[in-house]
Formats: C-alpha cells, sequence, structure tokens
C-alpha cells in the first residue's frame, strides 16, 4: 500500500469538501423551505393547491436527479434569449446555481412526502384538544403539530440530508470541483481509481457519520417524552441514602 | 328563569345518510351538572362535540352566554361564518376528553399553561402560579414537570382536567372521561369531578357512570336514537324511570 499517495491523493480531494457541503447545506436548507411549502399544499385540503404539489412531487420524484440536473444546466441553455430577457441568465449560466436548484428541487420533493407523511401522525386527539380549547390554526400548528410532526420526521429526514450529500457528487459531470470531480482528474491523470475512489468514499462516510450523530443527538434532545420516566426524588434520595 | 350559560337548540346532525342526532335541545344554567346518558350510537359524543363545534351541525342553534354562534351556509353545509367568534368562544368552552389528549412532548405543566399564555395571552408567571394551583387541586402537584407518557391514565386524565381548568371556562364539557380508565382509576377521577360540581361548575357529562349520574348530577338527561327520550332530577328519573326505554337502560347499566 502506497500510503504517502493516499495521504496527497486525501488532502488534495478534501480541497472539493467545502465547496461539497455548500450544496449539500445549501440544497438542504433551500430545499427544507420548499418542502414546507410542499407539505402544506398537499395537506391543505384545497384541490387547487395540493394538485400543483402533487404534480411537482411526481416529476421530481419519478425523474432521477441526474436527469434533472442535465435539463436544468443544458436544457435551459436552449431558452437564452428569454432566460436573458427576464435578467435569469446568469443564474442559468452558472453551473453552480444550476446544481443547486436541481438538488434543491429534487430534495424537496422528498422531503414535502417526509413532512407530509409526519404531520399525517400527528394523533388526531391531540389536534382536537389544541383546536377545543380555541387554538387558531397558525397557533396549532406552530406549538403543537410542528414540534410533534419534527420528532417525527427526523429519522426519515436523516436519510434524506444523507442522500443529498451524496447526491453532490452529480455535480461533477457540469463542471463543478467538488470531491468527486477532483477524484476523477486525478484518475485520469494517475489510472489510479481504487486508491482515489477508496479515498473520494472516505470524505462522503466520515462526513455522513458526522450527520448522523448528529440528528441522533438532535432527536435525544427533542424527545424527552419518548424516554424513559425520570426517577422519583424519593428513589433518588434512597439511592443516595 | 335566568339566561342558560349555555343554550343548544333543535341540533341535528348526519353522517352520510345516518341521522346521527334528530333535533336535540338542551340548555345548562349555571352550576348546573347534567348527565348526558345513552347506549353507545345514541349520538350522546356527537351531541357534545357539536356543542364546541368540533363538529358543525347541519342545523340547529348554539349560544354561549347569550352570544349565538353565527352559521354561513357553505359549499359542504352549513359552516361557521366567523371562525374567530368559534375561537373566542370556544376559550371559554373546555372540553375532557376519553382518551385524554394530552400533548405528548409537553411536560403535564406546560400543557396546563398552554393555553392560557398561548391562546388567551395571559401572563406566564401567573399562569404558571395557577397551574400549580390546579394540579394540586387534582392532586399530582409532583408531576408538574413529567410527561403523559409516564403517567397512568387516571393522572393524564387529570392533568386534562387542569388544563381544562386553566382556561377558566364557563361550561366544561366531559365526553365519557372514565371510560378509557382501568376500573381501579375510575374513582380518582370521579372525586375530581365531585369536587368541581360541589364548587359550582357547569358541567355537561356524557358517562356510563350511574353512580355519578344519580347523586352528583342535577339533572340527567337520557338519549335514544338521536333524540331526547326522557330529562329530569336524578331522583325522578332513577326513582320511577319515566320511559321503559330507560327503565331498561338502568337495569342493564347497573
Amino acid at each position: 500500500m502506497d500510503f504517502a499517495f493516499l495521504g496527497s491523493t486525501w488532502l488534495t480531494l478534501l480541497s472539493g469538501l467545502p465547496l461539497t457541503l455548500k450544496l449539500a447545506s445549501g440544497a438542504v436548507s433551500c430545499g427544507f423551505v420548499l418542502a414546507l411549502a410542499v407539505a402544506a399544499m398537499r395537506v391543505s385540503g384545497s384541490r387547487l393547491l395540493s394538485g400543483p404539489a402533487q404534480a411537482f412531487v411526481f416529476a421530481f420524484r419519478g425523474t432521477p436527479l441526474l436527469v434533472q440536473v442535465f435539463l436544468i444546466y443544458y436544457g435551459l441553455g436552449q431558452f437564452r434569449p428569454f432566460l436573458q430577457e427576464w435578467g435569469l441568465w446568469p443564474f442559468f449560466r452558472d453551473a453552480y446555481w444550476c446544481a443547486l436548484l436541481a438538488l434543491s428541487l429534487n430534495t424537496a420533493a422528498y422531503s414535502g412526502e417526509i413532512i407530509r407523511g409526519a404531520i399525517g401522525s400527528v394523533p388526531a386527539g391531540q389536534i382536537e384538544a389544541a383546536r377545543a380549547c380555541g387554538m387558531g390554526r397558525l397557533t396549532a400548528a406552530r406549538r403543537i403539530i410542528g414540534p410533534i410532526a419534527l420528532r417525527q420526521a427526523l429519522p426519515a429526514y436523516s436519510n434524506e440530508i444523507i442522500s443529498m450529500v451524496k447526491a453532490t457528487s452529480l455535480a461533477s459531470i457540469i463542471t463543478l470541483m467538488e470531491v468527486t470531480f477532483i477524484a476523477q482528474k486525478l484518475i485520469s491523470q494517475t489510472f489510479r481509481a481504487v486508491e482515489i475512489f477508496v479515498c473520494a468514499g472516505s470524505i462522503y462516510l466520515l462526513v455522513n457519520v458526522a450527520i448522523t450523530r448528529a440528528v441522533w443527538a438532535l432527536e435525544w434532545w427533542l424527545s424527552p417524552h419518548l424516554r424513559a420516566r425520570p426517577r422519583e426524588p424519593a428513589a433518588l434520595e434512597a439511592a443516595h441514602a | 328563569m335566568p339566561e342558560p350559560v349555555l343554550s343548544a337548540g333543535a341540533i341535528r346532525k348526519r353522517f352520510g345518510h345516518l341521522e346521527v342526532l334528530k333535533g336535540i335541545s338542551l340548555d345548562a344554567g349555571a352550576g348546573e351538572v347534567i348527565s348526558i346518558l345513552g347506549a353507545s350510537g345514541s349520538g350522546k359524543s356527537t351531541f357534545l362535540r357539536c356543542l364546541n363545534l368540533l363538529e358543525v351541525p347541519d342545523d340547529g342553534r348554539i349560544a354561549l352566554g347569550g352570544e349565538a354562534i353565527a352559521f354561513k351556509q357553505g359549499r359542504r353545509g352549513p359552516e361557521p361564518a366567523d371562525r374567530r367568534q368559534v375561537q373566542r368562544l370556544r376559550q371559554r368552552i373546555a372540553m375532557v376528553f376519553q382518551s385524554f389528549n394530552l400533548w405528548s412532548h409537553m411536560t403535564v405543566l406546560q400543557n396546563v399553561i398552554e393555553a392560557p399564555v398561548h391562546v388567551q395571552k395571559r401572563p406566564r408567571a401567573e399562569c404558571v402560579a395557577e397551574a400549580e394551583a390546579l394540579l394540586a387541586k387534582v392532586g399530582i402537584a409532583d408531576k408538574r414537570d413529567h410527561y403523559p407518557a409516564h403517567l397512568s391514565g387516571g393522572q393524564q386524565q387529570r392533568a386534562a382536567i387542569a388544563r381544562a381548568l386553566a382556561q377558566k371556562p364557563e361550561v366544561m364539557l366531559f365526553d365519557e372521561p372514565t371510560s378509557a380508565l382501568d376500573p381501579e382509576l375510575v374513582g380518582e377521577v370521579l372525586r375530581v369531578m365531585r369536587q368541581l360540581a360541589d364548587e359550582g361548575r357547569t358541567m355537561l357529562v356524557v358517562t356510563h357512570e350511574m353512580g355519578f349520574a344519580r347523586d352528583v348530577s342535577s339533572r340527567v338527561v337520557f338519549l335514544d336514537g338521536g333524540r331526547v327520550d326522557c330529562s329530569g332530577p336524578p331522583a325522578e328519573m332513577f326513582g320511577a324511570p319515566p320511559t321503559e326505554r330507560f327503565g331498561r337502560f338502568v337495569q342493564t347499566h347497573r
């Protein structure tokens, strides 16, 4: 094993990590906001709102992310005069923004469904109790439905965050110099594909381990009501005696 | 006769082809404790849920302290004309549910102060002090920082009663408050309810507890097939059942 080569490769690949993280965090943040809107439209009960949301989810969940990246980056280039007229060209000309848009829309479709499912799992009785004490819809969403749904959504949502980190590697094919792009470049120079991809894979792995741990911690912190009952003060005193 | 606190007139409700309520009228005066009895499917829970608009009646009148709830004709039948009015009135009618429905992500104390602080917008410190007094009153002061999942059914229901009291309601609705409890836990909840009745609170109680209906309530209403079959003071009702149906009901629910 050529540890010196592995070490230098790892360091070189690491220079792509900031872009990878920027794409992933940007996509997850924008996607989350969009997902909230999608979920809100889906549960609104109005067909006028839930219809478009459903179509959006159907389209972005049913097609490969790679195709979406291509369509946005290369496809929209065909409408350049139109985009220029609207002043949107600087945005769609830039591979970074195109990748971010594709990733955001994709995760919004998946996360929207996760959030919708979580909202649906909030016990009806607890929503009823909120209505019965005179709570308005917004207060109930903020105080009761949101917090309960958030706890429900976290495990599935952490999966989605992890897939997004991995999905940023697709940005390499539209020339963004993130981890995978650098890996491919190194391979074309050295032809040592196995070592380089092992290094690249380990970087993604480390990031995802960190994310998994962070979500676990968040889940634990948000779920005192699901943990074992705290010990009674009396029992504690007895234990000290 | 003084103005009733809560007045319901000719309430009708149907679910699909099934007409559950066929015109039920009931006035609750201040301090009255009304037990609503009936076989399952007689419409008693639906009637109670109509009073705070958890179910919207198809027809009829509801008024709280003389203020009538305004209805308009919606696409799918009548609906409240003004959602804010309903929210305002619900703050004055507290409800206790069969399955407690405490908010699972909040401690007992947080449950109790939720409506006062976030709906009625009263100062938090004042609400906490009141909540502690209420929890002491229902006998679970030591559970204030516990989550509902860590309490027994009887403790949860008493917490739910404290939560209802925290609204400072003019009327309290109880929807089969002891039906989900193990038999040995029923007593502790009934004791709290009896205490509330003794304080002169206006209560409407859908229940299967004949003992409570007979000993605590000031009036018993017996529903059958979506109508009021008979009603009256418990002594008369249980002493000499006015209708054959109620007689049979009492026989089977000893």
